[in-house]
């Protein structure tokens, strides 16, 4: 089978799989299904030879499954049943995207192939990387040389991110403190 | 046998010997970022399951006196310092900032390319440290939960 198929496949799986993540009334079936969407994600970065993309998300997906289970699982939450105004905005958003997609389909047809032609930007990298920078990993020399604030971007943000947790965690911390020597 | 914190024996043991393979493994994936797919963010969140793998295994309190938690915020935060830092020498040396300044040495060659391989070194530092310790407040808070 070619890969387009292949994708197709995929791309249906996870579509099945995240719905049953929305309807599962069990919430480890429902993590485990989410987790099953995002191997999926994982498997099709294969397929388009990103083993790069497909290894961070393969760890990223285990690893927010634990967190998930861990954190979320023994909570209990309750089910409340859709109100009117709920159901009417569902209705409408269904039909808006239905409408947006059918309206694109006439789009689709100009999406050139994948790969294929090769822009610019990235013949140079192709071309010059491995010259230009020495590193034989030609993502690792787009993120980490030619692209390399961007890389700093990102890790400001799970800095940033992580400071965040702490803040507000120690917040309760502090706060459950001075109750107890007030009382 | 009394039953401690954490999981059962044979986990316990398991652990005990597969942690330091990924642990290598995943230093390995860092080391090599600019040779083989993965790179920093790869290896490091790789260094986080292992740590979060002793966690699920031995439970809190064991983690908590087999890891600095202290010291593992002050290698995140440092890492995230040194990532600018290398920036900074950039300008001094390379004439811009980020630049490549290290010699690259020869392709396919362990040591080469130059700061990508610092700043992958600095990036799996920061992305292990930082991924157990937002594991680690999520633990600390569903402890206060309980409480």
């Amino acid at each position: 089978m070619p890969v387009e198929s292949w994708l197709i496949f995929l791309l249906s799986f996870m579509i099945v799989g995240s719905i049953i993540a929305l309807e599962m009334k069990d919430l480890l079936s429902a993590v485990i299904s989410v987790g099953v969407v995002g191997l999926g994600v994982s498997v099709a970065f294969l397929l388009v030879q990103a083993p790069d993309l497909a290894v961070v998300q393969f760890l990223f997906e285990i690893f927010s499954i634990i967190i998930m289970v861990r954190a979320f699982i023994k909570k209990d939450y309750h089910q409340e049943a859709p109100s009117k105004v709920n159901k009417i905005l569902t209705g409408v958003t269904l039909i808006t995207l239905i409408a947006v997609f059918l309206l694109s389909i006439p789009l689709f047809k100009l999406i050139p192939t994948f790969g294929e032609p090769l822009m610019t930007t990235s013949r140079y990298y192709l071309e010059n990387g491995a010259a230009e920078t020495g590193a034989a990993n030609i993502v690792s020399a787009v993120i980490l040389d030619y692209r390399a604030y961007d890389t700093l971007g990102e890790t400001t943000v799970l800095f940033t991110a992580i400071l965040g947790t702490l803040t507000i965690i120690r917040i309760k911390k502090r706060a459950k403190a001075t109750e107890e020597e007030k009382s | 046998m009394k039953q401690t914190e954490g999981m059962t024996l044979i986990v316990k043991t398991v652990t005990r010997i597969s942690v330091w393979l990924v642990l290598l493994y995943g230093i390995y994936i860092i080391l090599h970022g600019h040779l083989s797919p993965g790179g920093g963010f790869a290896g490091g969140v790789i260094i986080a399951l292992a740590f979060l793998n002793v966690m699920l295994a031995f439970g809190r309190d064991f983690i908590k006196n087999w890891l600095n938690i202290d010291m593992l915020h002050d290698i995140d935060s440092s890492s995230a310092t040194m990532f600018i830092a290398v920036g900074i020498l950039g300008i001094a040396f390379g004439g811009s900032f980020l630049a490549n300044f290290i010699p690259h040495g020869t392709l396919f060659n362990l040591v080469s390319s130059g700061t990508i391989q610092v700043l992958n070194i600095v990036i799996g530092l920061k992305v292990g440290m930082g991924l157990f310790i937002v594991v680690w407040a999520l633990v600390l808070f569903h402890l206060d939960q309980k409480e």
